[in-house]
């Protein structure tokens, strides 16, 4: 153990908490929006009580997402003070743009709504979660072109012993960034869909409130179908990408030791870093994966054997954590779809009402899963082909200090998860008064 | 330099925004204990107070990340060098923000007293040492970090705890306690607009008293009133807390709440800026060589960042402002009975 390894870990720990709760804030706030905005439309009062129930699950996730968040905007200079020297020029501006632009907007907005209902006028009062809905979604977008510059560095110079910014507009539109904003978003209503969807379900299956979770299934079902397949089918070319980009990365992802054309894509496989082979492959599919990387069957894919050991990232972990996000994504998308069949009479398919609250876990996983294969794939760079992990880190912090504040964040964050998805669960299952 | 220099004020308002704004929140969590009566009363006073800070608290934190973020873009050097080197006091700030920004949300989603209780507890200790550690860590950064020639820090947490570092915390506590008192007199009406009235005239004698001790220790500890021989013109910086202080005191009197607040606010800002302007050009001193400091030469962003982050800045700071200005109008009023009775209501 020393302060690298222990600041990585506790970057990884504390951004993973700060990633539970951040998807329910991107896609419930739209579907709660949504829901009042019906309510204005028809007059329908059960609209109203939707936007309430619902919102008020949403405010619970928030809180912790707020909170969680706030820990990390810190903790690039307190454990990454070489990184943050290093990089603060291109990267500082834009978590200080998020700040400004979006966070501002969300946190005085919700409060808005929150306290609201009675005092605006109900435009005014749709309006402000509206407006919590967009403000959350640009500060994803800000944040993740910072991290698909750490992907992806592009418009910069380096001068003066580090990375200045030299073109502003590269950096917004860094194609690796934008594939990863999409994937995120898409991720984040998908999970979002599929909590709706199951909390509805537990209702349903046991004929609770019935009118109120039916329409708030037929809310979320086509939602949830759509994203899902919005973000297979874009998640195939956020996969490209990384080949184009990160061709180290994508090696790892599937275990690809030999550099060739015509590459197969094997279904089953068990990689073996030690000995730079595969234990065990089994169904290929001949030329798979030169055509998913390179939409050709002919393309050469780069295999990690020539690439220098000290170069290649962690490979199992890479690899099982791409595996089982794809595996989770086809797995969500049987059942969104299955979910939409059944929209018109949801509570006619015990079944499918018994299983979808038990959903709820698996996109969460897979998002999970896919920053591993982002984060753990990028290794051994903190910036990919510029900075290196090991050189981002503080020096003037010792062991005691981090391991102070890791196991603080530990206990916190434990006890704060726990009390958060059983205040989630105890408020869901009530239902709405 | 120019650039720099403008950016070097933005920075030193941007955290004194933040403090006359969450300090008013962090004071009410301070004094709640004080204010809340025993009983069945208790309880009507305790969700009061949570509901005077309620709408704001989360907007006003947003200053904080704000100037977090703000260091970081445009004097990366500061950034590292500050935080990596109060590594364990900004992670105990952070670690009571966290408790403090859930117990607003928490605390009434369970109904049980106990409950509610670790709650309170949670919220007192979240507002109270986030006062306390700001303090501190703004009075050691006027008076110098023993920064070395690498950057770092090479003091440690209890080095933070010296007489002006103290001074400096105890100051604080009592601005943002002041500053909670008079916010709570603004938005409630009866007993508990009475105590907190009662309770801010006592604090203001023990706040004065605290300024001046701190202004003279300021003279002692550090080198803070150099750059105001130099430049007499900057004194009037000190109007700022003495006249806001002042307004303070009559605005109480003829029970002008709104005045009286504005006035602690301003007292606020004047004391943030009046460290601020003492350690220019430096972001933070280095208190074994000055040439080891964090200026705003050797720790800023290139020209072109700073340009762009200015033009951000200035096209969106005066419309936050512009939009948390008419949220504390707009829910400013007094909370009523009623207001409680709705679900939306902490
Ligand atoms: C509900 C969650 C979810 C599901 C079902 C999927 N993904 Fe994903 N994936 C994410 C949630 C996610 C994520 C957490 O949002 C990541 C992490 C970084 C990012 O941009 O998105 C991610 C990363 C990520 C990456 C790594 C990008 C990088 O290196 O930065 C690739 C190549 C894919 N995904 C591709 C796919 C494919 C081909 C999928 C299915 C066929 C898929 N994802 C399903
Ligand atoms: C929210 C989802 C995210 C998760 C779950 C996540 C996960 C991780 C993990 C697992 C690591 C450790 C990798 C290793 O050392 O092997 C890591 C490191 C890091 N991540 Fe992320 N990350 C997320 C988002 C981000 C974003 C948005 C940024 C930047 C804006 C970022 C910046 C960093 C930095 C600076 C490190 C430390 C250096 C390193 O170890 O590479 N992360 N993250
Ligand atoms: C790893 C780097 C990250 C940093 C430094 C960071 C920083 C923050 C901060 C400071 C807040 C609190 C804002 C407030 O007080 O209102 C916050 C909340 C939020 N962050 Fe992050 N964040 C990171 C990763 C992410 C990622 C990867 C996403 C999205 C894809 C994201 C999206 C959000 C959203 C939507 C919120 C709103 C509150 C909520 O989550 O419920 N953040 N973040």
């Amino acid at each position: 153990m020393d302060v690298l390894l222990l600041s990585r870990l506790q970057f990884a720990f504390t951004t993973f908490v700060h990633f539970i709760f951040v998807p329910l804030t991107l896609g419930l706030s739209i579907l709660v929006a949504y829901m009042e905005t019906k309510y204005l439309r028809t007059g329908n009062e059960v609209y109203k009580q939707m936007a309430k129930f619902w919102g008020k699950l949403f405010l619970i996730n928030f809180a912790l997402g707020v909170v969680t968040g706030l820990a990390l905007e810190f903790q690039f200079g307190t454990n990454w003070a070489k990184y943050s020297e290093y990089v603060g020029d291109i990267f500082g501006s834009l978590l200080a743009i998020e700040a400004t632009l979006a966070f501002f907007l969300e946190s005085t907005f919700i409060a808005v709504w929150f306290f609201g209902w009675r005092l605006l006028p109900p435009k005014l009062h749709n309006l402000s979660i509206w407006i919590v809905a967009v403000a959350t979604n640009i500060s994803a977008f800000w944040i993740l072109m910072a991290n698909g510059w750490m992907q992806n560095p592009v418009g910069y110079v380096l001068n003066n012993g580090r990375a200045e910014l030299d073109n502003f507009f590269a950096l917004v539109s860094n194609p690796f960034g934008w594939q990863q904003f999409l994937h995120t978003l898409f991720a984040a209503y998908t999970i979002s869909g599929f909590f709706v969807l199951g909390i509805s379900a537990w209702h349903l299956f046991r004929g609770s409130n019935v009118d109120f979770f039916k329409r708030s299934f037929r809310i979320a079902a086509p939602f949830t179908v759509a994203f899902t397949l919005l973000l297979l089918v874009q998640g195939h070319y956020h996969g490209s990408n990384v080949a184009k980009y990160q061709p180290v990365k994508l090696a790892a992802m599937e275990a690809h030791w030999e550099t060739m054309s015509k590459a197969p894509q094997y279904l089953i496989a068990i990689p073996d870093p030690a000995n730079e082979r595969n234990h065990l492959q089994l169904f290929p599919i001949p030329g798979g994966m030169s055509l998913l990387a390179y939409h050709s069957f002919d393309a050469e894919v780069m295999g990690l054997r020539d690439v220098p050991e000290g170069d290649r990232p962690p490979i199992s972990l890479t690899f099982f954590s791409f595996r089982g996000m794809v595996g989770l994504g086809l797995l969500l998308l049987t059942f969104s779809a299955w979910a939409w069949c059944r929209r018109k009479e949801p509570e006619l398919s015990p079944a499918l009402m018994r299983l979808l609250p038990w959903i709820i876990p698996l996109p969460y996983i897979a998002s999970q899963l896919g920053w591993i294969v982002s984060e753990v794939g990028r290794q051994p760079w903190v910036v990919y082909g510029v900075l290196r992990t090991q050189a981002g880190v503080s020096t003037g912090i010792n062991m005691p200090q981090v391991a102070f504040s890791f196991g603080m964040f530990i206990l916190l964050y434990s006890l704060l998860v726990a009390v958060g998805i059983y205040l989630l669960m105890h408020h869901g299952r009530k239902g709405p008064q | 330099m120019m650039l720099e220099t403008t950016w070097f004020i933005l920075w030193g308002v941007l955290w004194a925004v933040y403090f006359a704004l969450d300090g008013y929140d962090l004071g009410l969590g301070t004094m709640l204990p004080f204010l809340a009566r025993k009983g069945m009363q208790g309880e009507r006073d305790r969700r009061l107070i949570y509901n005077a800070a309620g709408p704001f608290w989360d907007g006003n934190q947003v200053w904080l990340v704000t100037a977090g973020g703000v260091t970081f873009a445009a004097f990366p050097g500061a950034y590292a060098a500050l935080f990596s080197g109060m590594y364990t006091a900004l992670f105990l700030l952070l670690f009571s923000l966290i408790l403090r920004g859930v117990s607003f949300e928490f605390r009434r989603k369970v109904n049980s007293v106990a409950w509610r209780q670790t709650w309170d507890a949670c919220h007192v200790l979240g507002s109270f040492l986030p006062a306390l550690l700001l303090g501190v860590a703004f009075a050691n950064i006027f008076q110098g970090i023993p920064l070395n020639a690498h950057g770092i820090n090479e003091g440690g947490l209890l080095d933070l705890l010296n007489p002006y570092g103290l001074a400096g915390g105890v100051l604080f506590v009592l601005m943002f306690s002041l500053h909670g008192l008079l916010w709570l007199a603004v938005r409630t009406q009866g007993d508990l607009a009475e105590s907190s009235v009662a309770m801010a005239k006592k604090l203001w004698v023990a706040l004065l008293a605290m300024l001046a001790l701190f202004l003279l220790m300021s003279a002692v500890y550090t080198k803070l009133f150099a750059n105001y021989w130099e430049n007499p013109i900057l004194f009037a910086i000190l109007l700022l807390p003495v006249v806001g202080l002042i307004q303070v005191r009559f605005a109480l009197n003829r029970r002008a709440s709104v005045l009286a607040w504005a006035g602690s606010a301003v007292a606020i800002i004047g004391v943030t800026l009046f460290g601020v302007l003492g350690i220019f050009p430096a972001l933070l001193p280095s208190s074994i060589d000055p040439a080891y400091s964090m200026t705003i030469s050797n720790a800023a962003s290139s020209p072109k960042t700073l340009k762009i982050m200015l033009v951000v800045a200035l096209l969106l700071v005066p419309l936050v402002i512009a939009y948390q200005a008419w949220v504390h109008v707009f829910f400013g009023k007094k909370i009523t009975e009623e207001d409680l009775e709705h679900e939306e209501a902490y």
